[in-house]
């Protein structure tokens, strides 16, 4: 079937079969690979991506159901050469090992920012569920706070 | 085009040394009786650091140099996440004078000819590369500038450098004008080294080369590779412990839409087809025969796993602690037990692999280059030098790509359809073809003196293999060694002022495989013992910490220890006292020369153990990126943690179970402490190991304080409190 979204921007249209996972699509067929394959059912987060702004664990998500809607992937996270918050904390804290878990990592923390932007160690607990198993949850925490600082310093120097 | 001089020897006194003290060496030597032979083998494999197993006399092969005066280090070691190739560009830039954003390191190929014949594992890389990567950079800055000299017409000892840039009187030239002109490379004598005090990269905490990469999600892992015209395969494997493949029905799957071709080969079955999605679903409709001879459970794995079955092999003796805790009465004894452990690294084993006109391209995360080139060569029937093995970063090691016979899967795939193949485990395929962390069994005894002070200690140990078995060892190491130098890692009395002690290590041949998790043996061995010295020291009724220190001799093994025990009993504020439903615990260990102290802050939360602060001291001697030090302990607490507390595999009617994440509970963010503080002492003059070393106390750590608050002693992992 054909299937159109908009993908980190720009509109996209595929003829594929429509239970197809998203991450094989994003990955195999529009080669954007920053979104990882972990264990394809939903247990790991390593695949997590943007649906309309929602955090979704692409490997579990048909997509046919992501007929038109907007996608964001980590490629898509920053602005041009402008990181997001969450990218500049992950710099500023050295947060990556092996670095295979962390785009989902990001994308789960920046869909978190945006529905609580000052979230609280319980919030990051609840919310941050992903799997990382160079452990580096340390940073991620640390660099979590960090990126909320970043964005709420951003917002009030934006003139309104 | 350069014409390769005939290599002058370097001085390299210090390695032929080191090398020929190592295991294969030592076979002939009949000096002594063959459990004496047997214990100095042990006690020097326990303490060495390996040297590197490569080319250490050619700065080509591991320096390129591009005209915009960017110079690639080819490194034949691996990142997987453990940092290396930001010591090793600190290391090279510093003797190369050049600056760090102008290193780049990437994975050498195996056709660039660098290559390590052993792997990447085992705490290793920076320190076996610290002299030889030192000197072939050395020798490299001095190769430039003798080409510059030429090309200016002076003096090479005439000229300055910095930055990659060479001066003379007001004439300059960069590395990369200077190469552009050479036509044959002069190798100098290699120059000596600068004073460690004087490097700029290496001792500060230079953020990792490849940070902004894994921020942005480049696309840098074997799984994210691809070839033109590429093919998606499948293979098959059994579910069940000690299956031998007998044959398939294929015929459902072979009329699957997108399949190319199903491939069978005597040994596994597999499939290729145009889309990861059908490869998968063309997979679950081939029907394997396998032929298993037993339905294995749970309870048959922990009777193997026991003292006193097997072969056991005594690994270290001093005095006569068998005799006096034979005979002794107060002889404390205590039992402890680990289970079986997944790697559950995040990027699945598997390759991209194109076999054409007998040659073999493989790109894939591996820790064991040559190996696999090797069993892919042998394979296809090619010699080594016809394969090309292109690392990429690993989505994580920690042991799983010690031995990846699915680079050969991929390649058989491949020459079936003459195409680019991609062939992936999926996850619950990682999880029951894992080459598991052995389950273990250890008997440890003790008896005080009358000062309360350790008159004898004993410990027994009993595991799966860890080296044993391995490809990578192919038949030499078990005749020498008799038992596991990896089973037992971390498994030796590091308290060597005990008069009498004595570690025997009992060898178990389990029905799956076993092999290296991070730190191997160190992990369970730290555990039993440390808990051990805990339950010692509270008999003895003395502070843990002190009773720990008045057990350390005089020397320089001794003095680091004893220096991380005490940076990590000041900086935690140690007090053996409950303070608010909070508890410490105190355990230390000693890898591959690297004593690591921690103090683990632990309360029960509704029933559950939750750590909150863990304190680190660790001496790695020279700390080349502090900041990757301090990430290394911080993973490894973590990681230690998790399966100290909650990881366990077991077997199900012939099945390893769970086969996922979540089930196969692992520490998330809300397990993970808040609080890590890491102390780094440098107390050698060159730097050791670090990625695995602080995996070794967290264990105990935990279990120590856990005591304190229940009064319950853990003595099997993970913990659970009743
Ligand atoms: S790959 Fe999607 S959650 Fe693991
Ligand atoms: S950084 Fe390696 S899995 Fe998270």
């Amino acid at each position: 079937m054909t299937i159109s979204f908009n993908i980190n921007g720009q509109p996209t249209s595929l003829d594929v079969d429509g239970d197809t996972p998203l991450l094989w699509v994003v990955r195999d067929m529009l080669d954007l690979k920053g979104t990882k394959f972990g264990c394809g059912k939903a247990a790991c987060g390593a695949c997590t991506l943007h649906v309309d702004g929602k955090a979704i664990r692409s490997c579990s998500y048909a997509v046919k159901y992501a007929e038109g809607k907007n996608i964001t992937t980590i490629e898509g996270l920053s602005n041009g050469d402008q990181l997001h918050p969450v990218q500049q904390a992950w710099m500023e804290e050295i947060v990556p090992q092996c670095g295979y878990c962390q785009p989902g990592f990001m994308m789960a923390t920046a869909a978190l920012l945006s529905e609580i932007p000052n979230p609280t160690d319980e919030d990051i607990n609840n919310n941050i569920v992903n799997v990382c198993r160079c452990a580096t949850y340390y940073r991620m925490r640390k660099a979590i706070h960090r990126a909320a600082d970043i964005q709420s310093q951003n917002a009030k120097n934006q003139p309104s | 085009m350069s014409t390769p001089k005939p290599k002058k020897k370097f001085s390299r006194r210090k390695f032929i040394v080191r090398s020929t003290v190592g295991v294969g060496v030592a076979i002939g030597a009949t000096y002594f009786t063959r459990p004496l032979w047997r214990r100095s083998i042990a006690g020097f494999v326990n303490s060495a650091e390996l040297p590197y197993n490569g080319s250490t006399d050619e700065p080509r092969l591991w320096f390129e140099v591009t005209a915009d005066n960017e110079v690639i280090l080819n490194s034949p070691k691996v990142e997987m996440g453990q940092g290396t190739f930001t010591g090793l560009a600190q290391i090279a830039a510093d003797e190369l004078e050049v600056d760090i954003q102008q290193i780049k390191v990437i994975h050498a190929p195996t056709a660039s000819g660098n290559i390590d014949g052993t792997s990447t594992g085992g705490s290793t890389s920076i320190s076996s590369l610290w002299q030889p990567l030192r000197e072939l950079a050395a020798t490299m800055r001095e190769m430039l500038k003798i080409e510059a000299s030429k090309q200016l017409g002076t003096d090479a000892a005439a000229l300055t450098v910095k930055n990659g840039v060479v001066a003379h009187n007001g004439q300059t030239l960069t590395y990369g004008e200077i190469v552009k002109n050479v036509t044959e490379w002069e190798i100098p004598e290699t120059p000596p080294l600068k004073d460690v005090s004087t490097y700029k990269f290496v001792g500060k905490p230079v953020p990792r080369v490849d940070l902004k990469d894994k921020v942005i999600g480049a696309p840098m892992f074997g799984m994210d590779a691809s070839l033109p015209d590429m093919l998606y395969g499948a293979v098959v494997r059994s579910e069940r412990i000690g299956a031998t493949f007998v044959g398939a029905d294929t015929s459902s799957a072979e009329k699957m839409p997108g399949v190319v071709k199903v491939v069978k080969e005597p040994d596994f079955v597999g499939v290729v087809a145009t889309s990861q999605m059908a490869a998968e679903q063309a997979k679950q409709a081939i029907k394997a025969e396998w032929a298993t001879e037993r339905n294995w459970q749970s309870e048959d794995i922990e009777a193997m796993i026991k003292v006193g079955q097997g072969d056991p092999v005594t690994i270290q003796k001093t005095g006569r602690a068998k005799r006096i805790l034979d005979n002794e009465e107060e002889v404390i004894t205590a039992e402890f037990t680990s289970p079986i452990g997944a790697h559950a690294q995040m990027e699945p084993n598997g390759a991209v692999a194109h076999v054409e006109n007998d040659n073999a391209t493989i790109i894939m995360s591996t820790q064991v280059v040559n190996l696999t080139r090797k069993e892919v060569a042998d394979r296809l029937g090619l010699a080594p030098e016809d394969v090309n093995i292109i690392p990429t970063y690993l989505g994580g090691g920690f042991g799983r790509r010690l031995h990846t016979p699915n680079a050969v899967q991929a390649a058989v795939l491949s020459k079936a359809v003459g195409k680019p193949v991609k062939c992936f485990f999926n996850r619950r395929e990682e999880f029951q073809n894992d080459t598991f962390r052995p389950p273990t069994h250890h008997v440890l005894r003790g008896v005080l003196d009358k000062q309360g002070k350790i008159k004898a200690i004993e410990h027994n140990l009993s595991s799966g293999d860890v080296m044993f078995g391995s490809p990578m060892f192919p038949g030499i190491a078990e005749p020498v060694l008799g038992a596991d130098v990896g089973a037992w890692r971390g498994g030796m009395i590091q308290y060597e002022a005990i008069p009498n002690f004595r570690t025997v290590s009992w060898r178990v041949k389990l029905p799956f495989a076993t092999s290296w998790w991070r730190s191997l043996g160190l992990l369970a061995n730290t555990f039993a013992i440390e808990s051990f010295m805990d339950e010692l020291a509270l008999k003895a009724g003395k502070d843990p910490v002190q009773f720990r220190l008045e057990h350390i001799q005089e020397d320089e093994a001794g003095h680091r220890l004893r220096e991380v025990i005490k940076a990590a009993a000041d900086k935690a504020g140690w007090k053996d006292e409950v303070v608010n439903g909070r508890a410490m615990g105190f355990a230390a260990s000693t890898d591959a020369r690297t004593p690591c102290a921690q103090v683990a802050e632990v309360s029960i939360e509704n029933g559950e153990i939750k750590v909150h602060k863990v304190t680190c001291a660790i001496d790695p001697g020279i700390a080349v990126n502090p900041d990757q030090v301090r990430a290394q302990c911080e993973g490894s607490i973590i990681m230690g943690q998790s399966a100290a507390m909650y990881e366990r595999m077991f077997v199900k009617d012939g099945q390893l179970l769970p086969t996922i994440y979540g089930p196969y509970r692992m520490a998330l963010m809300r397990d993970a402490p808040k609080e890590i503080d890491v102390v780094i002492l440098e107390n050698a003059d060159a730097p050791g190991a670090v990625g695995e070393p602080p995996l070794g106390p967290i264990g105990a750590a935990i279990a120590n304080a856990v005591f304190r608050l229940t009064g319950e002693r853990l003595r099997s992992l993970p913990l659970t409190i009743a």
